[in-house]
């Protein structure tokens, strides 16, 4: 690189070129990939083998160890989606809508599995699959917000127009993460209230809290793997005529 | 280790929902990976047949 001097400033600047994120995501990915498995198989060990029944759920809730950090997830990803919207719409960031592209399949993919675990487990502990509920119902209504940013994005052929007119979309649903996560004080429902985010003290053993903290940083290193694995192709795929693509897929094929 | 796998008599509940979160976090990394070599492959292809349309 000859560009002088190379102070963090310029560095942090370099980041956001595509060539650079590119590069850079390939290192960290094998990195993110190990301490994702290593947090999955001590997350899974101390949550379905070392972790005591529940007094009152027996073994069911042992799918606490999936279902929130799925939920957790679905809404730390749409806050995501939003951010980078913003900054897509603000500062006209490439690499902002990439993020933004990618994190909103894998956003869904958890909002659908905190709904089906949930139902799961509502199934066994409160007699029914579903309830029309302020904080299951707003979930749902995340999931739609995922599968209309999806839809409209995909629906628009310039890549641009169709990042912004997602970015404007996504932003207007922002409303919806408080929701889901006050429904739970605001309405009576039959979802039982926070347990871990309670600030003076988790009402949880700490014997179960510890395999769903490693749960969720599981989740969260499987989040990180996939989006930038995502947006890796998306870059490739925008910059399709540039040179350094040129030389990268040349170089690869033979 | 039989007792395990019953949870409890909560078996057809707890499986079902930790194979599908498996099946499904899976697929979500399995996909971008595929995407990424069919698109190599694909542009490279398109990169030799205009390095020859060009020598010719």
């Amino acid at each position: 690189m000859s560009q002088n001097p190379d102070t963090w400033l310029t560095r942090f600047h370099r980041l956001g070129s595509p060539p650079s994120f590119y590069r850079l995501a390939g290192i960290l990915m094998p990195f993110i990939a190990i301490i994702c498995i290593a947090l999955f198989v001590a997350g899974l060990y101390g949550g379905l083998v070392l972790a005591p029944p529940d007094y009152q759920q027996g073994e069911s809730y042992r799918i606490i160890y999936i279902h929130v950090p799925s939920a957790w997830m679905s809404m730390f990803v749409y806050a995501v989606l939003a951010a980078t919207s913003a900054i897509s719409l603000i500062w006209r960031m490439k690499l902002a809508e990439a993020v933004a592209r990618a994190s909103a399949p894998v956003g869904a993919a958890y909002t659908f599995l905190a709904l089906v675990t949930g139902s799961l487990w509502g199934k066994p502990m409160w007699g029914t699959w579903w309830v029309w509920d302020a904080r299951l119902t707003s979930e749902l209504i995340l999931l739609f917000l995922y599968l209309g940013y999806m839809a409209l994005v995909a629906a628009i052929d310039d890549r641009r127009t169709a990042s912004r007119a997602g970015a404007v979309l996504a932003i207007v649903g922002v409303v919806n993460l408080p929701i889901i996560h006050f429904s739970v004080e605001w309405w009576n429902t039959l979802h039982q209230g926070p347990t871990v985010t309670k600030f003076d003290q988790p009402s949880i053993a700490i014997s179960m809290l510890i395999p769903l903290l490693l749960m969720a940083g599981a989740f969260k290193f499987h989040y990180l793997y996939t989006m930038l694995a995502r947006v890796r192709v998306e870059i490739l795929d925008s910059e399709r005529r540039t040179a350094w693509v040129n030389t990268l897929v040349t170089s690869k094929a033979s | 280790m039989i007792e395990f796998f019953q949870m409890g008599g909560y078996a057809i509940y707890v499986w079902p929902a930790y194979a599908l979160t498996a099946l499904t976090l899976a697929v979500s990394v399995i996909a971008p990976i595929r995407r990424r070599k069919r698109l190599i492959r694909e542009l490279s292809a398109i990169a030799t047949q205009k390095e020859r349309s060009r020598s010719e």
